[in-house]
This record gives C-alpha cells, structure tokens and sequence, in this order.
C-alpha cells in the first residue's frame, strides 16, 4: 500500500523496449562480440546516407560539449578548474557508452561510463531507481573513478519518458576531507584515509540536490566553498548538455539522434585503426617504466607498520600493433599493487590512455569508447593497475599512471621514427611532480587546503627534430598551464620568492628534453600550516629514447627557522629566483645560521608543520631527451647556456663542448675543439665500456647471490608472486639455475596483504564491471 | 598531402622549416614519406647495403648487399647482428651504478639513486655512438625493445615490394 510498484519505479521500460538497462548493454556486448563492430554496426547507415546531417549532428554535439565545459567552468572558485581547467563534461548513449567529450581531462570518458555502467550492472533502475530530473554523485575508486578528488556528477536523460542517454561533468576538487588535506594528500594507506568516497548516490531529483547531501558533502572536506561552487558547475555543465541534446532531438529526430550515438562509436573505433596503420607499424613493442615508493624514510608518517618499507612500482608493456590495425597493450608482469595512495583501477588505466593518444595517435575531436572497442588490455588482477583488494588507497594514482602510459608513447614513437613520421616522436614524459599540498589555516583566518596545479607545466619529451618544450605540458591535460602567480597567491598563503626555468632538468640528447621550473614559496600569513611533497626523486620514471638521456630526477628543498621577517625587515639579502645548482647551494647564503634546511631526495614526505617565513621549493620536472647528446648542434648547447637551461660543467661532460666565458658571462663554444673532444668521447666510452654478455655474465652473479637493495628484490617478488610468465623470462634471461627464487617472505620487510586479499567483488550484492583481459 | 624529397631530408636533418613543419604535424599523414625517408637516409650512409628499416639515428635494419640476409647495421659500417635479435646483446655497454658514475651526468640531488635505478649506456663496439640510454632496476633483463612485422608493413601498410631475404 504504501510501496511503489514496478510500473511507478519504471523497471524493465525506462528504454520502452520492455528490456532493462542491463538486458540493453548485455545485448550491445553481444552483437560487439559476435560481429566485431560496435552493436553489430557493419554498415553506418546515417553516416553513409546522409553525410552531412551526420556530422552537422556531430558539430553540434561536440560544440555544446565544448561550450558547456567553458562556460560551466567560469562558475567555479577553484583555481584548479577555473585557471587548469581540471574538468569535463560527456555525454552517453544509454549502455553508458561515451558518445563524445568536450575538452579538459577526457580521462573521464570512460571513469563515467564505468559508474554508469556500474549502476546499469547493480540494478539502479530498481532501486534508488533513475528518473528524469535525477542526478548522481561518484568519486569511487574501486567502480573506475581515478583518484577520489574527481568528482563526478551523472544526469539521465530522458526523452518523452524514454531514457536515451546520460552526461557526465567531473571537476577535480582541492580536498577531498582525506585524512590529510590537498586533493592527492599522501600519508594514508587505504582506502578508508582517501576521502570522501560516494559509490554513484542519487544526490538530486528535480534537478535540486537533495539537503542531505548538501549538509554531509560540505562538512566532510576542509574547503565547503570550493566543493559547492565545483558541484554547481557540474551541475549546470551537465543540465545545459541535457538542453542542447533536447535541441538536437527537436531539430533532428530522436531516431537520428540514436543512430548517431551508436554509429559515431562504431566510426570511432575504425578511426582509432584507420589511424594506427596510417602513422604507426606492425609489430611488437615491448617497454617499461618505474617510479620509487620511498615510505621507510623517517618524513614518511604513517599509522600502519606494515605500510613502512621502501618499495619500486614497474610497469612492463608489451605493446603489439597487428596488421589489421588493431593493437593489444600487455602488462604481464606489473608489481602487486600497495599500501599507498598509488594504485590505479583498471578503468583509471585503459580510460587514461586517450588522454595521452589525444595528443598524438588520436589528436581528433572524436574521442569516445570507440578506442577502446578496438584496444586489447591485459591488466592481470592483482597488479597496481587492477587490484583485487577493495581496501587500497588511490589519492595519488597519477604518481605511478603517467610513467606506465609514457612507456606506450615511447613505443609509438618507436614507429613513428621507422616510418619516417619524425615530427611526431616524443622521447617520453615528466614525472609530473612535485605536488605541492597541504593546508591549515590561510590568510583568510578559514580552514583551507591547498594542492599547485603548477604541476600541469611540465617539460615535454624530445622530438626526433627539436627540443622538447619547456614548462609546457603535462600527460594528463592537454591543455598545460601553470597558472598565473596572482592567482595562486590569492589561492594559498605562500608568496613567491622566484619562479624559473629549472637548469639542467630536461634529459640530454641530440634534441634534449624541456626543462621543468621552480618556485621559490615563503609561508605568509597562515596559521598552523602543514605542507608536504610528493613526486620522484630516487628514481626516474621516463627513459629517454635512441640515446637520449632520462631527465633529472626530483629532489626537495625545505628551510624553517629561515630569519627571513627580520631579514625583511633590515633590508638583508633573501633567497630569490631559481636553485641554480643544487651541488652547489645558494639559497642557504641568504638564511639565519639558525635555519634547518632540508635537502635530499626524500620527495615524497607526509603533513609537516611550516611556520610563516619557512620556505618550499616546488620544482617541476624535465622531459626526457632524443638521440646521442654528441650530435647536438653548438649554437643549441650555447643557447642553453646563456640561458641557464644548462649547467656548464654538463655541457662540458656530457655534450663534449669546450667553451669560454667573457667578462658578461656570455658563453662561446669552440666548434673545433668541441668537434675533437667529442672524438675522445668516443674513445672513452669504449674504453670504459664491456661486451653487454660479458657485463651480463656478472650482473647474473649478482642475482644468483641476491646482491640488490630490498627495494629492488621487492619489487620483482611482488611481480614474481603475480605472473608465472614474467618469472620464466627472468629465469631464462639470466639463464638461472631451475630451482633459484625470490619471495618476499625473505626480505625481512612486512608482507601484510601479500597472501590474503579480498576484491570488491567478494562483496554481498555487488556486481563489478570487468573491462579489461585478467 | 605530400612533401618534396627535399623537405624530408630537412626534416631528417632537423633543417626543416617549422611552418612545414608545423603543417606535417597537423595535416593527414603522407602516405609516400617512408618511401622518401629511406631515400633520404640511403643518401646519408656510405654503405651499400639497403637499408629496410630505420631504428635509430645511426642504425637501421639493412639487406645485406653481399648475402641478401637482413642485418643490423651502424651507420659507421658496424654490424650487431640478424635483424630479428636484440642488438644490445651485441653492443658494448657502460653501466652507471654508482654515485660517481652518475653525478659525471647529472648534480648530485638530481641524479637516481643507483640502490634503486641504473644507467645504462649501448654503445657501437667501432665507433662508440650511443644508441640507447636504459634506465632500469639493477637485475633488469635487457629489453628487447622492438620486433618490427616488416613483412606486413611493406605489403600491406605501404603496398611496397618486401625486400629480398635470405636467411
């Protein structure tokens, strides 16, 4: 009596097919499966028969994505959407499919097809049920979402009472209420410290969010302000989508409008191999990549014991282009995942790529799950990028995401340079790090939090004809920009003290990497201020490519009791602009005797105290470099120079250049005797060079005898313990005796989750989305 | 679209002027280049061999003119080994897995730490140009980084002749 039934709730005719949600998406998998085009779409009718009003369709649609996202993003606060433009908007055909996205970090295309499809999977229809005027909430990582601080926000949409599609809006929000403060903060271990987590709630009906939600969202992160405004722009970004489809429909047709948000999927798919064969080669590409896990150091806080060791996260792909212009990604033998904040869901991992082939196997406006219909993934579950244990931690998936797909550019550009298509190679990417983050109390007396996007102005890798960019770009966005100071300034309480082209940072080469930059931050005006650093720094996670160098790694730089507000005050000389030469310090020079600086490689630290006048250097890292450095043209290495994109001790080491300095400081490079030391170089190297087999034949007594840093051993024992075919490779490689092995139980480090798992699947009543080969 | 021979010898040269460049990046692909490529390329090298597929900068997989057998070639004349193994295996190698080692290339604070990651350096054994750059864990086996289809790619990618081949 007092219940709804089937026909109020609309179960089984939300679609008016009689079918459900999930009976639709079973079938379209089918016909996928069966046919091997998207839905069984051999022929693209619309397409076919009425070109023009296809891609009229197609402006229309992909234009109103865009306009939504521009305009949306003007509503929000944040200098993370209103200055990065960290956010974007997408819209699905019914199976949450992604038919097109607007600009911004298009990673998202398939983050929310996967909630949409988790919701499809786990009967959502049914209960809380899905009607017009509904919105949904997710961030959770488990169901696809990449770290907890993208939130998204999920409308249906209906058209005469028939659902035909959904539109997602995703922002990336400054604090997620994690147990420390900033988006990615770092510290905790599981997932149960990341955050906030919302599993795809209904937060909205009649297009009004509910008051439950808006009392329980805003209390649970540190900056309220910030999360309404975000929300608002998701919201309004999704509505005036839903408008523009009801335009499209009235104008168009419904029956129009449903071809095309199934054949544009389908002609995204062939697009995707049209363009694998027109720029890349058949062939097997196999690459790797790694980044450290520094926890055992003592600026590492954590609250579990067994989160406390130093551990290595590798990512080998095999990549394997088929003549057909299909294409498999492989990573057999990836490292367990962790107890950090690093691990990466498979949909974080497969939807993550586009973002990266946007900018250069796909640079087109049709981005949509069309790719990923013509992609192979083999993710092995239990690896960093598929975990079967629904406890780990994601905040900072990233730290580890852009160095595995960086692996595949290299790969790709390994074609691109055998076909000829030298404009489009690119040696790699940044770590891109440091992540600046913390909070407290700002300048405004709130309680605040705060995480630099400078970070999206990375280096770029080395081109096969140029240098790579500097401070220009980061994998994750293809539209880098550092952000004015202004604006930062107003967002945090740190004043900048210098913000410079960091030398030496991009990877030497014929064309070297771009350089990252730094700047210089002083605490003003906050109060109880915590900050913390999270990037590379023992490792370097980018090779570079045919003889081009990887670039600098990380390292950090912290001073308090710097003396800096008496220093101001007398008017004596202060720490400004760049970290010239980390060998040889200088910041220090203009500190109080009584200053405690930090300087190592330890850049990943968890929440420490800074007081006003303390000082953070956030360096920003290189690309890596093309090519042997000896090949590098002089006028290059002189502009470097006089640029201080180059330290001259390493234009003398590395490039072989011999130079003089006049009284201006300008450098001249001798190309006589550059030319002439380059062919001692070359002596030198094999002089102090072996046969590989015969350097081999000691490295294989180092293994045999287990001679490497725990770090090290860890990391293969974990990739070891996951894949038998990895482990027979390694064996065989080395040529190892039959019997020799590597278990973690021996490394006398904690093993707690390496035997004993639990995947979010196991879970009474839950129906997880598997995209991906296992 | 398509380019003259010229520009693509810029281009392979790193002469190119950016505005065609610039037009090469952001037009379709030129179905000729491979073609004109390997053209430009054979101008370059002082062998006679015929190069079928670039790798490097200085290396190529070359048709032998003497035995027909496709091998892996240095453009000083260096010969690694059959196209289809890993010419590292063959090449000389220079390992930075110290600190020393590894602040000759970089300062102090901005090099890896050689307890977690190493250089290392492939070199031709005749003319010691650095061909590539890994930079593994120590114990990492050498990767063999590519296995090129060269069969399906003349035939049916580029619709070229597949050079002869003795094995």
């Amino acid at each position: 009596m007092n219940m709804m039934s089937t026909k109020e709730i609309g179960i089984g005719n939300l679609l008016e097919s009689g079918m459900t949600l999930k009976q639709h998406r079973d079938a379209i998998l089918e016909r996928t499966q069966s046919t091997g085009y998207y839905n069984g779409l051999e022929n693209l009718e619309f397409r076919d028969s009425d070109p023009i009003g296809y891609e009229k369709l197609f402006s229309k649609l992909r234009g109103g994505l865009v306009h939504a996202r521009e305009t949306a993003k003007k509503i929000a606060a944040s200098p993370i959407v209103e200055q990065e433009g960290e956010l974007c908007f997408t819209l699905y055909n019914a199976a949450g499919d992604c038919i097109l996205t607007s600009t911004g970090i298009i990673i998202h295309v398939g983050t929310m097809g996967a909630a949409i499809k988790y919701m499809i999977e786990n009967n959502w229809e049914a209960n809380p049920t899905i009607n017009p005027g509904d919105m949904f909430t997710t961030n959770d990582c488990a169901i696809g979402n990449v770290h907890p601080c993208d939130i998204a926000t999920i409308v249906p949409i209906f058209w005469a009472g028939k659902l035909i599609g959904w539109v997602g809006g995703v922002t990336h929000v400054i604090d997620t209420g994690a147990v420390t403060p900033g988006s990615m903060s770092t510290g905790q271990t599981q997932r149960f410290g990341d955050g906030y987590m919302i599993t795809c709630r209904k937060t909205g009906v009649n297009d009004e969010p509910l008051r439950d939600w808006l009392h329980e969202s805003q209390r649970s992160v540190r900056t309220p302000k910030y999360w309404i405004l975000d929300e608002k722009t998701r919201i309004a970004g999704c509505h005036m989508i839903r408008e523009l489809v009801e335009e499209v429909i009235k104008a168009d047709g419904l029956e129009a409008y449903e071809k095309f948000s199934e054949e544009v999927i389908e002609e995204g798919r062939r697009g995707l191999m049209s363009r694998i064969k027109a720029m890349t080669l058949p062939g097997k590409y196999r690459k790797v990549s790694f980044v450290d896990v520094p926890f055992k150091h003592e600026d590492i806080q954590v609250s579990n014991a067994f989160a406390k060791l130093d551990s290595i996260m590798h990512s080998p792909v095999e990549m394997t282009i088929k003549p057909d212009g299909k294409w498999r990604l492989d990573f057999e033998g990836a490292s367990r995942w962790g107890w950090h904040t690093f691990n990466a869901h498979q949909v974080a991992f497969t939807s993550g790529i586009w973002v990266m082939m946007s900018q250069t196997l796909v640079p087109t406006q049709r981005i949509n799950d069309g790719a990923y219909f013509a992609t192979e993934f083999h993710l092995p579950k239990g690896t960093w990028c598929n975990p079967d244990d629904r406890r780990t931690g994601h905040a900072y998936a990233w730290h580890f995401l852009v160095s595995g797909w960086a692996a595949l550019w290299r790969g790709l550009s390994q074609s691109y340079f055998s076909r000829g298509y030298l404009e489009e190679v690119n040696a790699g990417n940044a770590n891109t790090s440091n992540w600046l983050q913390g909070g407290g109390i700002n300048q405004d007396g709130e309680i605040h939090a705060v995480n630099s996007f400078e970070a999206s102005s990375c280096g770029t890798g080395a081109c096969a004809v140029k240098d790579g960019l500097n401070h220009a770009a980061a994998i994750w966005n293809p539209e880098g920009d550092m952000g004015d100071i202004e604006i930062w300034e107003m967002a945090e309480p740190l004043l900048y003290l210098g913000r410079n082209v960091k030398s030496n940072s991009g990877g030497y080469g014929k064309y070297r990497g771009g350089c990252g930059f730094e700047t210089l931050r002083m605490v003003w005006n906050a109060q109880d201020w915590t900050m913390f650093f999270m990037g590379n720094g023992y490792m370097n996670s980018d090779w570079g490519m045919m003889g081009g160098y990887p670039s600098a790694t990380g390292y950090r730089f912290e001073a308090h009791n710097t003396g800096l507000k008496e220093r101001i005050a007398i008017g004596d000389s202060l720490p400004l602009g760049g970290d010239l030469d980390p060998s040889a310090p200088d910041y220090e020079r203009h500190l109080d005797a009584t200053a405690v600086v930090k300087r190592d490689k330890q850049c990943m630290t968890t929440e420490d105290c800074y007081d006003n006048h303390d000082l953070y250097l956030n360096y920003l890292r290189g690309g890596p470099g093309f090519g042997d450095p000896i090949d590098r043209e002089i006028s290059a290495i002189e502009n470097d120079l006089n640029q201080k994109f180059l330290l001259p001790e390493f234009a003398e080491k590395v490039y072989g250049a011999v130079f003089t300095q006049d009284a201006k400081g300008v450098f001249s490079i001798d190309a006589a005797k550059t030319q002439a030391r380059r062919g001692e170089i070359r002596k030198e190297r094999l002089a102090r060079a072996l046969p590989t087999r015969e350097w081999m034949k000691e490295e294989r007594e180092r293994i045999i005898n287990k001679h490497a840093a725990v770090q090290v051993q860890h990391m293969f024992a974990t990739s070891f313990g996951l894949s038998e075919k990895f482990t027979k490779e390694f064996k065989d490689f080395w040529n190892l005796p039959a019997d020799w092995q590597l278990l973690e139980d021996e490394l006398g480090v904690p093993t707690y989750g390496s035997k004993h798992r639990m995947d979010l699947s196991l879970m009474p009543d839950v129906k997880t989305v598997v995209q991906v080969e296992e | 679209m398509s380019y003259t021979n010229e520009q693509v010898s810029h281009l392979v040269e790193g002469s190119l002027d950016w505005e065609t460049t610039f037009r090469m990046l952001s037009m379709p692909k030129d179905n000729s280049r491979f073609e004109q490529y390997l053209a430009a390329l054979q101008a370059k090298v002082s062998f006679k061999d015929r190069i079928v597929l670039p790798l490097a900068p200085h290396m190529y997989i070359v048709q032998s003119a003497k035995t027909k057998q496709w091998l892996i070639k240095c453009d000083c004349g260096h010969e690694f080994c059959d196209y289809k193994e890993n010419w590292k295996l063959h090449a000389s190698i220079y390992v930075r897995d110290t600190e020393e080692a590894m602040t000759e290339v970089y300062p102090k604070l901005m090099a890896p730490d050689t307890q977690w990651q190493v250089y290392r350096e492939y070199y031709c054994p005749t003319c010691g140009t650095l061909h590539d750059v890994e930079a593994p864990t120590p114990w990492y086996p050498v990767i063999h980084d590519f296995e090129p289809d060269i069969e399906a790619f003349y035939e049916e990618w580029v619709h070229l002749p597949v050079p002869e081949r003795v094995d």
